[in-house]
């Protein structure tokens, strides 16, 4: 009763179709930092054309049977999910609907919540994130995220996007200076802090925060970002330019995004996951969910019906 | 229609703004009534007053400072219902009369007047001097005799006499000083040497040797000083009280001499601060009453110092542990509830407790351990400043610790986890985000702290603190800073002046002046506490742009 009822063909389909970058993701990894921001460079730009070439991908992330409690109040149901690489992956859902927890569970943030408790498995790049010997750190490394409540740290724009490396021992100037512009660029902020990169971070406007954050995110090189309604505090121009970030930086990341705006779904995402009660009701090519879904309960919530 | 206005009144909530108000006011009026009784009596008395002569209706005449005046109680009845009233003076020559203070009826008085001529003598040893110099002398001959003469025969030779007194007080305390200091070290070492079986007869020799140099040197300077001691005895002045007593003086017993009747208000302005510096720079004279309180300033303010740099890492260790780490439970709760309690023990149960664990067990350990040589005279096993510190930290660590707590919850969420998901371990988002970002509660802990830790006297008393510190806890001897030492507070000395001096009404000011300056130090300590705080804020809270 608690299975999701997603269209296993679908996710198939995904999961089987041959991957061009297959390779790319491991290499890209053992890439040094310095020259990994300047590939990323070349991949922004080679990306225009291929934006819109719909290519097919391996599977990233591959939820299976993943429950989720809160002490003795489970968040999640048996959640089975793949999401592909080099995608932007949206979860949507009415408030409470365990897609934010799901979100958490990606990086294990999740971990520091007092009496959670996780069942099933959350493999990347076919590895299971809860084994014990996982390093958290190299995890989160790994996995960026990007928070609804805009949270850069109380210092200057250059430290909160040179945190990460920082964390990460890289101590010399020059290869500090080359991260932070890069990620800068990557964020789409560079041309408009790079005169106050040592002014403090709280001093620019909210979606301005925001990117800053995603740089921040972007500078430790993750393979995937996960983004819990990033937009949700943000006017419509700044939410433009991140849903605009979004098509250029899921070239290299595979991006989840949580979302409460169905339009911003419908635009930003490849593929859409809806939940409710904690449960995984549908997750199809975002197109179908939202013309044509397989469930009632997600019709009702695309078109308005409640939520 | 009167009651339902009335109960619209009370519900509108207007009587209970008003009443808060009230008592906001009253709490300012009581603090600002008592910052200025201190303030004006404080300040008042660096003051050079006139010199008042009254002449009696016995023919008598009486000198001194006016420094009070009531009605006497006796007096008021139906006849005179304002009653008659009384004069304090300060008349001084205590070597004199036996009291510096006197009451005369206003009745009693025939005249008032305040002549140019008379002095104002700051002496060494019995208090002040008022009435007029009548000669001086240089042995048994006379240099200048006349009031006039004499008086302007003297301004010269009392300076003389201050560079005197400084040469005096060099030699004493740093050269002198300095052998005694190198003979003790001999003889700690020779008796270390003893104790661990090593003395053979040449080590013996060779001390014995050395001992014997510093202790020519020290013939040399004492040869010195004795010198200096006779020059001060050179020059007399034969002075006349205000009836005509005389009393004869080396002029090495004078500190200054004033004429407050012939001065102008630029001259008294000038004087009143000489008087504050004398204050803050001097150490004290006769039993504290006179002189500065310069070592009591330091005290104090040092031992504030090593009470922050010893309560800081503690207290926000401990907060961190049971904010950040610790299982949140039943423990926790006891232990922050004990914490809490721990705030409002009375001081001197940690006086009591600093003298049994710091001074006789820890100091006792010490001293059995690193210096058996000195035994049985302790140096770490009595009270000194490190224990006071130590005592006075421990004291306040619970300020500290609830303060940091605070500060610590009031680190936003979003902070720690946007710091963990960049990878940073638990620790280094400590580090680098959470612990900068609850500065600013941990410093307001620390504010609250040095505010408490000032003004403690109790656990002083037990732990290091004495009336009269013979040298200073920082000094120009290796290794400078003395953490066993004892040393002078002011809090102590507005206790000892006050209320175990031999003199009371003379050590009046006294009590006013040590008490303002301890309040200034408080504040000052706490402004610049306050506005490293602030800088925090701005860092951490907004825009620097």
């Amino acid at each position: 009763m608690l299975v999701p009822q997603f269209k296993s063909g679908t996710i198939m389909d995904i999961v089987h179709t041959p991957s061009q970058k297959t390779t790319h993701s491991s290499s890209r990894l053992k890439v040094e930092v310095v020259g990994n921001g300047q590939k990323m460079m070349q991949e922004q730009k080679g990306q225009e054309s291929e934006a819109t070439i719909p290519g097919s991908s391996r599977p990233k992330i591959d939820v299976q049977q993943m429950n989720f409690f809160y002490g003795s109040n489970q968040a999640l149901f048996k959640v089975n999910l793949t999401i592909p690489e080099n995608r932007v992956t949206a979860f949507i859902g009415p408030s409470g609907c365990g897609k934010s927890t799901l979100l958490r569970c990606v990086n294990r943030l999740n971990d520091l919540v007092l009496g959670s408790r996780v069942e099933g498995k959350i493999l990347i790049d076919g590895q299971d994130i809860y084994r014990p010997e996982v390093d958290i750190t190299d995890l989160r490394t790994r996995v960026g995220m990007v928070f609804q409540k805009v949270n850069p740290f109380p210092k200057s724009i250059y430290q909160n996007v040179a945190y990460g490396p920082m964390l990460q021992k890289i101590s010399s100037r020059s290869a500090l200076d080359e991260i932070v512009e890069k990620s800068l660029q990557g964020a789409g902020l560079w041309e408009e802090v790079k005169d106050r990169l040592h002014a403090s971070a709280l001093g620019i406007s909210g979606g301005q925060q925001q990117r800053l954050c995603i740089a921040r995110a972007l500078a430790v090189n993750p393979d995937i970002l996960l983004m819990d309604e990033p937009c949700s505090a943000l006017d419509p121009i700044s939410t433009g330019k991140i849903e605009e970030l979004l098509h250029s930086l899921k070239e290299q990341l595979t991006i989840v995004i949580v979302t409460h705006n169905m339009q911003q779904a419908a635009r930003v995402s490849d593929y859409t996951g809806f939940f409710l009660l904690g449960e995984l009701i549908e997750y199809d090519d975002t197109k179908k969910i939202f013309t044509n879904p397989g469930d009632r309960r997600t019709e009702d919530y695309v078109t308005g019906r409640f939520g | 229609m009167q009651a339902v206005s009335l109960k619209k009144f009370f519900d509108s909530g207007t009587l209970f703004v008003w009443m808060c108000g009230a008592g906001l006011a009253l709490s300012l009026l009581m603090i600002g009534g008592l910052l200025a009784l201190i303030f004006i009596n404080g300040m008042g008395y660096f003051w050079p007053k006139d010199l008042v002569q009254f002449t009696l209706h016995d023919g008598s005449y009486v000198l001194g400072e006016v420094t009070g005046h009531e009605v006497i109680h006796d007096s008021v009845n139906a006849d005179s219902p304002e009653g008659k009233g009384r004069i304090q003076l300060k008349v001084g020559n205590r070597d004199l009369y036996g009291l510096d203070f006197r009451w005369i009826d206003e009745s009693h008085i025939q005249a008032q007047s305040t002549p140019t001529d008379v002095v104002f003598l700051e002496r060494r040893e019995w208090g002040n001097f008022y009435g007029r110099p009548h000669r001086v002398m240089q042995g048994d001959s006379v240099v200048a005799s006349g009031h006039q003469e004499a008086t302007t025969a003297l301004f010269p030779l009392i300076d003389r006499a201050n560079e005197i007194h400084e040469d005096i007080h060099y030699l004493e305390r740093s050269v002198i000083g300095d052998i005694n200091h190198e003979i003790e070290a001999q003889r700690l070492s020779l008796r270390a040497l003893e104790l661990e079986g090593r003395a053979n007869q040449s080590e013996v020799a060779t001390r014995e040797q050395e001992v014997a140099v510093l202790q020519s040197r020290y013939e040399a300077e004492a040869d010195k000083l004795r010198v200096l001691y006779t020059q001060l005895e050179e020059y007399s002045v034969v002075l006349e009280d205000v009836n005509g007593t005389t009393k004869e003086l080396a002029v090495g017993q004078i500190i200054r001499m004033l004429q407050p009747n012939a001065m102008g208000v630029g001259e008294k302005v000038w004087a009143y601060l000489g008087n504050v510096w004398t204050v803050l720079s001097e150490e004290p004279r006769e039993a504290n009453t006179e002189g500065g309180i310069f070592p009591a300033i330091f005290g104090t303010v040092l031992m504030v110092l090593i009470m922050s740099i010893a309560v800081v890492p503690f207290g926000v260790l401990a907060a961190v542990y049971l904010k950040e780490y610790a299982t949140q439970g039943a423990l926790v709760r006891i232990v922050r509830i004990a914490v809490n309690n721990l705030a409002g023990v009375p001081s001197i149960v940690f006086g009591v407790f600093g003298l049994g664990f710091f001074v006789y067990a820890v100091g006792g350990s010490i001293d059995a351990l690193f210096f058996p040589e000195a035994l049985p005279n302790p140096t770490f096993g009595t009270g000194g400043m490190l224990w006071a510190s130590l005592t006075l930290a421990l004291m306040t660590v619970p300020v500290v610790i609830v303060a940091t707590e605070e500060g610590l919850s009031a680190v936003p969420r979003e902070y720690r986890e946007g710091s963990l998901a960049l990878g940073a371990t638990k620790l280094e988002s400590l580090l680098r985000v959470v612990i900068p970002c609850a500065m600013p509660g941990i410093l307001t802990g620390l504010i609250l702290a040095i505010s408490r830790a000032t003004g403690e006297v109790a656990p002083l008393m037990l732990t290091g603190v004495v009336k009269l510190a013979p040298s200073m806890p920082l000094d120009g001897t290796f290794p400078f800073l003395h953490l066993d030492r004892k040393f002078m507070h002011l809090g102590f000395h507005i206790y000892d002046v006050g209320f175990q001096s031999p003199n009371v009404e003379a050590a009046k000011p006294m009590v006013y002046v040590t008490t303002l300056i301890l309040v200034g130090v408080v504040i000052i300590l706490n402004l610049a506490a306050i506005s490293i705080r602030n800088r925090m804020r701005r860092k951490y809270a907004g825009s620097t742009i």
